[in-house]
């Protein structure tokens, strides 16, 4: 793919690269410098793949002293520097220019405290996702947001992204779900935000700092609510003739009052491709497909299960299917988080986000449709439906040019049409580089400045993973008042 | 007296900044005032207040969202959203009584504006939580938006976090957008009295982290308790801790009985019925449990819960101290006796070692003029806020001195 720039690479800074990493080295202690070419491929792109390009040199951190110092080092010396967890951004939140360097927290990984009393737990910010929950379900606790690459996924970068997942609906994303960070300033400066328990007064600094896509610091330490298991949990495939059907039975369930712990949807092509890749026996003759899940006592779960069938019935289902045991519902699981592994073994793809109000649902799965046929290219649709967070995966044939440019002008068009119906560009995943140039479509410039500032408010020196989020022009502008004033 | 604004719409009301932030004539930002004797006292050339920004202007019951100009009344919000038995879940109190006896009722803005959430926070999250989108006004009188109306929004930096709860410093709402939820049919209560402080907020942590979705819960020193309008309750001359829970009937039963099982280890509990319930906790989200007496300083502490009673039980050594434990113990209400000083040396020198945020949230005008109503911040912190505070309103014109000196 091509059609999204990235800022020119300054070849004085890269001129420099030798007394950097010389720098780099001094400021490190236990920590690990990469500089060979080799060592640094495998910092070159996230999961966004279509994009690469080899960083200076990367550092791999043991303690927030020495983010501290890495950090001072590159301010003092104006060199950008881009955070990575594991890699796995889908906007390219992890994407590095060739004049930056990559601080990754992988080796940052323990779990400092569990508190039960208190429901939290204090990690390092390069702990997986799942690392979390793993360390807590003993005693029935978990981390609750779940990004579908929760197994790999890091703490820290769900902050950068904020991100949500499946089961989401019921518990919110990780902005809900985080108490307190430690976080380093591009200056060297650490700072803690948040506070030991809910709602401390002043601003909310640690609200606008999740989700700022490593624009505003680095997250070296986290605090998060952890939450009680509930007694028992079930999920229940649905079976439709259409995507109409489907989605008019998601608005439904929301519209009866009902909130699952997660509605997720998924097409036909979607259906046959994760069950090829699961075998967790999804209706594969149906139109379209939810797994709905209810949580509570065996009583409890009964109610609502009943519940969601009477619904269900009125959009004349194909196939009804409850788990019956642990195991089938960890197969109906895996089917629908494996999904993107899943579809990445059949064809190459780029990989939406929008979010759309709820009662559009039906018609914009419509338009989806439409966009496909137009731009000739295959859409597969799997989703977190219950909150109206589309994940439109456009398959196409990376070898072939034609299907390339075809699929990032109809990802655009896909994006555009979420923001026409009322919704959004990104529900989760972030903007990243991929989706910075359409961020006119969904704000005017008054509204893009403000957030800049807020950023410089962060990172005076616009150092922090730059080129991302905000339209380049405005950026260049922000770039050039910040070399006037903090030199 | 500084002359009040009224303005009718968005337009009027960024005219009207831009002449301020122009002459950088500071204006004091406010919906009904209901709460204007809270934070540190400033003095403005003009008063603006949202009252003429009213309505509603968006409820889709089905899709779980409102939108409402940010001077509607919160009463009719919450009566619009009452008749599809929705509500805003994080039951924002209202601390207009504990100020005035006379005050008006909030404004949605206000909620927003100082983050504003009840005893339901504890399990549905926050005002801020459910705050999905918002149109403003910021210092130079540019009208921005962030967010919208959907569930999920990551699209670029959260304004919409940023302005909550930042006490009309940064930017002027105009209209705001919540994520609603179904109301739920019915509610009982758990109570233990006379328990020790350590003992409540033991029961209180150990109750939250059950199965069985506890909706509120809080702990009253017996001073706080004879506040209460239950009749048999209210006399009762002891320390009461009270355990909700709310539901569908038949869920409802199930889970009050495997609670008070799991709970029986610390005393023996009473049950409140639905009615009693109810009433219970729209006491407690009125604050009819803490002192009217303006002369007597009131503090708001957020602390991990299991550190709580520590803090009350050092203060206590200082003077009489009346504690209200809400959200099991992470929000701490302490009615001090009056002082020119609201205590702020005691209070604060004991919450240096638990790493406690402190906030006055009612004391006479001398006393907030005088020390810091905000728990002071780290010099690095304090930067990037006095930053925040310039990238909206470089000029200084919204409620400058509000929250703390020079912001």
């Amino acid at each position: 793919m091509s059609l999204i720039q990235m800022p020119k690479a300054d070849p004085m800074v890269i001129a420099r690269r030798q007394a950097i990493v010389g720098g780099l080295s001094r400021a490190l202690g236990q920590g690990t410098l990469v500089s060979d070419e080799g060592g640094l491929r495998a910092f070159e792109t996230d999961a966004l793949t279509a994009y690469r390009s080899v960083p200076m040199a990367a550092v791999l951190p043991r303690s927030t002293g020495e983010v501290s110092r890495v950090l001072k080092f590159c301010s003092e010396n104006r060199i950008k520097a881009v955070a990575r967890g594991a890699g796995t951004s889908l906007s390219g939140g992890a994407l590095p220019a060739e004049d930056s360097i990559v601080i990754g927290l992988s080796r940052m990984n323990r779990i400092l405290d569990v508190n039960f009393l208190d429901r939290t737990a204090t990690v390092e910010a390069g702990i997986t996702n799942l690392g979390i929950s793993n360390a807590v379900g003993a005693a029935r606790f978990f981390y609750a947001p779940d990004p579908s690459s929760q197994l790999a996924c890091t703490i820290g970068g769900n902050i950068a992204m904020n991100s949500g997942g499946a089961h989401c609906l019921k518990y919110g994303v990780t902005a809900n779900n985080v108490l307190k960070v430690k976080m380093v300033l591009m200056n060297g400066e650490i700072v803690e935000l948040g506070g030991d328990y809910l709602d401390p007064q002043g601003y909310d600094l640690l609200g606008l700092a999740t989700g700022s896509e490593g624009q505003f610091g680095i997250v070296t330490e986290v605090t998060v609510r952890i939450l009680r298991q509930a007694e028992g949990a079930r999920p229940m495939l649905l079976g439709f003739g259409s995507a109409e059907s489907a989605g008019g039975c998601v608005s439904a369930i929301i519209a009866d009052g009902l909130i699952p712990v997660a509605i997720e949807f998924m097409d036909k092509l979607a259906i046959e491709v994760c069950d090829d890749f699961a075998k967790a026996g999804y209706p594969r003759d149906a139109g379209a497909m939810l797994i709905v899940e209810v949580e509570g006592s065996a009583d409890e779960i009964e109610e609502q299960i009943q519940r969601v069938k009477e619904i269900a019935s009125r959009f004349e289902p194909t196939a009804m299917r409850i788990s019956q045991s642990e195991e089938e519902s960890a197969a109906i699981w895996k089917g629908r988080k494996s999904a993107f592994g899943a579809v990445g073994r059949i064809s190459d793809y780029y990989c939406m986000d929008g979010v759309i109000p709820l009662g559009k649902l039906a018609e914009v799965l419509k338009q989806v449709e439409d966009a496909g046929k137009k731009h000739q290219l295959k859409i597969l649709n799997i989703f977190h439906a219950g909150d109206g967070n589309l994940h439109p995966l456009i398959l196409y044939n990376a070898n072939n040019e034609r299907e390339k440019q075809a699929a990032e002008e109809c990802g655009a068009e896909l994006l555009r049409l979420c923001v026409d119906a009322g919704g959004c560009l990104t529900g989760e995943h972030g903007v990243g580089i991929e989706k910075r140039d359409l961020m006119r479509y969904q704000y005017t410039d008054s509204d893009l400045i403000q957030q800049m500032r807020v950023k410089a408010a962060f990172d005076p020196q616009w150092l922090l993973n730059t080129g991302k989020v905000f339209p380049l022009d405005l950026q260049t502008r922000f770039a050039a008042e910040a070399l006037e004033k903090h030199g | 007296m500084a002359d009040v604004y009224m303005p009718r719409d968005e337009a009027e009301l960024a005219a009207l900044v831009k002449v301020a932030n122009a002459g950088g004539n500071p204006l004091e930002v406010c919906g009904f005032r209901s709460k204007r004797d809270a934070g540190r006292p400033i003095k403005p050339s003009a008063v603006v207040s949202t009252a003429k920004l009213s309505g509603i202007t968006l409820y889709e019951p089905k899709e779980l969202v409102i939108s409402a100009k940010a001077g509607t009344p919160l009463h009719e919000i919450e009566a619009a959203l009452d008749k599809h038995d929705q509500e805003l879940a994080f039951e924002p109190a209202d601390f207009s009584r504990i100020y005035s006896p006379d005050a008006l009722a909030a404004s949605i803005g206000a909620i927003a504006a100082m983050n504003i959430s009840g005893p339901r926070r504890i399990l549905r999250g926050a005002a801020r939580d459910h705050l999905l989108g918002l149109r403003a006004v910021n210092g130079e009188g540019s009208p921005i938006k962030s967010g919208g109306r959907v569930m999920k929004n990551v699209t670029g930096v959260d304004l919409v976090r940023g302005l909550a709860g930042s006490w009309g410093t940064l930017s002027i709402f105009t209209e705001l957008t919540f994520k609603v939820l179904p109301k739920a049919p019915e509610s009982r209560t758990v109570i233990f009295l006379g328990l020790a402080d350590e003992a409540a907020t033991g029961v209180m942590s150990a109750a939250m982290g059950t199965p069985y979705e506890v909706s509120g819960t809080i702990h009253l020193h017996s001073a706080l308790v004879g506040r209460l309008s239950d009749q048999e309750i209210a006399p009762a001359k002891t320390a009461l801790t009270a355990l909700r829970l709310e539901g569908a009937p038949q869920s409802l039963a199930y889970r009050v009985e495997k609670l008070r099982r799991e709970i029986a280890p610390f005393g023996d509990t009473y049950e409140l019925d639905q009615q009693r319930s109810w009433e219970f906790w729209a006491d407690i989200r009125s604050r009819a449990f803490l002192s009217k007496d303006f002369e007597r300083p009131l503090w708001r502490i957020t602390i991990a819960p299991s550190k709580a009673a520590l803090i009350v039980r050092a203060l206590s050594a200082f003077f009489e101290v009346n504690a209200a434990y809400e959200w099991s113990g992470g929000l701490l209400w302490l009615e001090l006796p009056p002082s020119a000083d609201a205590s702020v040396t005691e209070v604060r020198r004991v919450l240096a070692e638990f790493e406690a945020d402190s906030m006055l949230m009612r004391a006479p005008k001398a006393v907030r003029s005088s020390i810091e109503v905000f728990h002071p911040l780290p010099f690095a912190k304090m930067k990037i806020v006095q930053a925040l505070k310039t990238s909206f309103d470089p000029a200084g014109v919204l409620n400058p001195g509000r929250m703390y000196a020079g912001v």
